[in-house]
């Protein structure tokens, strides 16, 4: 059996999305910018496509700014904010420990120019509170940057109280959105916020194409220079064929949200059940405001990059945060920012579900998982070395 | 995966001389929890002939394949011959292993040394100490 149970890293394209890129690649083939009747063809496939992502979010069509994915989108989102401060002699961003790096890098990046940079502690659960934000924003505070929900543990943030916080206190107010687009509703305007990324590989559109929503008014830094597309905002030939993929994407995921979030949740409720019969084990995450998708899972006593190699050997696709699969000496700073010591955070498991997955998908992992585990705990000298009370079990 | 050799994946899958020795005459356990790697090789040894090895490891696919081919080298070795494999050694019966990966047969070899150290302590057998690997203070730990 195949499990794909890594729909956080990447997901299928739906045959909608492809379909309509498909139309965009024969079709509509011009480029936007041209003044022929082919190339305005492709203009107008385009603003359909931009008022189709903005209905999504409750948005207006000009302040959709196409991107090449999440990751441009949360740099030019935190550098356009921060040029704004600076303007203001504003110079203090707020944000959150478990951000993605594409966010902690521009902020390291920022740090280097003279910003000061406070990140809030996510707490043993993975999330921070309004409250804590508030606490946090000063005189001098030009951003206040916090996910809607962990792309590695399912945590999702309280955005709108987060939101309104910020807008009371007159603080651009950023969210990576890239988890929760097409997952959870969003509504910028009821929600309050003033910049958002998504990116539409992570609901079934394709890769290498996202957005940066941001409300009218907020001057954005091009990261691109060159020609006047995007008003100016990021040079070079629209991507047409990914835009219409995207926007026929998440068009299909906003119609779809509430039945695929309540399948899916189910799916993840019999997941996360099952795999806590696992003895000295932990879920990661907050377990009740959660990504319907998301199982974040520590088992002590192994290493997550063997338990995903045999996994992959029994068709299960996964993924860890354990240092071995970042490439570093270090495990996910995720899991580390919620608390985990080190050699637990190494023993990491994360399953992502969507739509497609089945009943029978869920045995499956549940039947072949704790078994996996259970080997290479045989194996440990770590796990023996718990067993035998020679080093204290942490979960 | 494309990741690893198909010798590796051949050792990560179907680990050689996986186990504990019972009174096993020499234990060797190098790196720690924190960095994610653990090694524990046992030796049953006579005559200075390694008779059986086992291992045991915390760790990812390299160091789990990097533990069983280091067992199966060393085998019915004597012991001098066995201290002279090198970490090279065993990533060229492996077939290579990636670069970031290359430490796993660097805890391969210094779980070898060790227990062929400890064999020594044991039997207060003299020894040049530096022939032994220093685990505590090697750079691999103290940079995380």
């Amino acid at each position: 059996m195949q499990v794909y149970a890594d729909n956080a890293a990447t997901t299928k394209m739906s045959s909608t999305a492809v379909q309509a890129m498909l139309y965009g690649m024969e079709k509509v083939y011009g480029n936007p910018s041209s003044l022929h009747t082919v190339g305005q063809q492709a203009a107008e496939a385009m603003q359909a496509a931009r008022q189709k992502i903005a209905s999504c979010i409750g948005a207006t069509a000009n302040e959709i700014t196409f991107t090449s994915g999440g990751s441009e989108a949360d740099n030019q989102a935190i550098l356009s904010a921060a040029a704004i401060g600076a303007r203001k002699g504003k110079k203090h961003i707020v944000s959150t420990a478990f951000e993605h790096h594409a966010v902690l890098h521009t902020l390291d990046q920022l740090k280097k120019q003279g910003y000061e940079v406070e990140l809030l502690p996510v707490g043993p659960i993975g999330t921070v509170t309004a409250q804590q934000v508030e606490d946090a924003i000063r005189e001098d505070t030009c951003l206040v940057s916090v996910m809607y929900a962990n792309n590695e543990v399912g945590s999702i943030l309280p955005i709108g109280e987060i939101g309104a916080v910020c807008r009371r206190h007159g603080v651009l107010f950023h969210t990576d959105a890239v988890q929760a687009a097409g997952h959870l509703a969003i509504q910028v305007e009821e929600q309050n916020i003033d910049l958002l990324s998504l990116s539409a590989h992570k609901f079934h559109g394709p890769k290498g194409i996202g957005v940066l929503y941001a409300r009218k008014g907020i001057p954005l830094v091009s990261l691109i220079q060159g020609g006047a597309q995007e008003r100016h905002k990021r040079a070079g030939t629209e991507n047409l064929p990914a835009i219409l993929g995207m926007a026929a994407a998440l068009e299909e995921a906003c119609d779809h949200l509430e039945e695929n979030a309540a399948k899916v949740s189910r799916l993840r409720d019999q997941l996360v059940e099952g795999l806590s019969r696992i003895p000295h084990s932990a879920l990661n995450g907050d377990p009740v405001h959660r990504l319907p998708g998301n199982v974040s899972f520590c088992f002590e006593g192994i290493e997550g990059e063997s338990l995903l190699l045999l996994l992959d050997s029994k068709g299960i696709c996964a993924s860890s945060g354990s240092a071995c699969t970042s490439g570093s000496l270090d495990p996910s700073h995720v899991l580390l920012a919620l608390g985990r010591p080190h050699e637990v955070a190494h023993g990491s498991l994360r399953l992502s579900l969507c739509a497609e997955n089945t009943e029978a998908e869920v045995e499956y992992l549940l039947k072949e998982i704790p078994a996996v585990v259970e080997y290479l705990r045989s194996i440990s000298p770590m796990w023996k070395d718990l067993v035998r009370g020679k080093r204290q079990f942490v979960l | 995966m494309a990741l690893y050799t198909e010798t590796v994946m051949d050792h990560f899958m179907h680990p050689r001389n996986v186990g504990e020795i019972e009174n096993a005459d020499g234990i060797g356990e190098v790196g720690n929890a924190k960095c994610g790697d653990i090694m524990k090789i046992y030796l049953k040894i006579q005559d200075d002939v390694i008779q059986d090895a086992k291992f045991e490891t915390f760790g990812c696919g390299s160091a789990i394949a990097s533990s069983s081919m280091a067992t199966e080298m060393i085998k019915g070795k004597r012991l001098e011959d066995a201290m002279a494999i090198t970490n090279k050694q065993v990533v060229e019966a492996l077939g290579g292993l990636p670069t970031h990966k290359i430490h796993c047969s660097v805890l391969a070899e210094e779980a070898i040394k060790s227990a062929v150290k400890d064999y020594y302590d044991r039997r207060g057998i003299a020894y040049d100490a530096k022939q032994f690997p220093d685990c505590e203070n090697c750079e691999g730990c103290r940079m995380v």
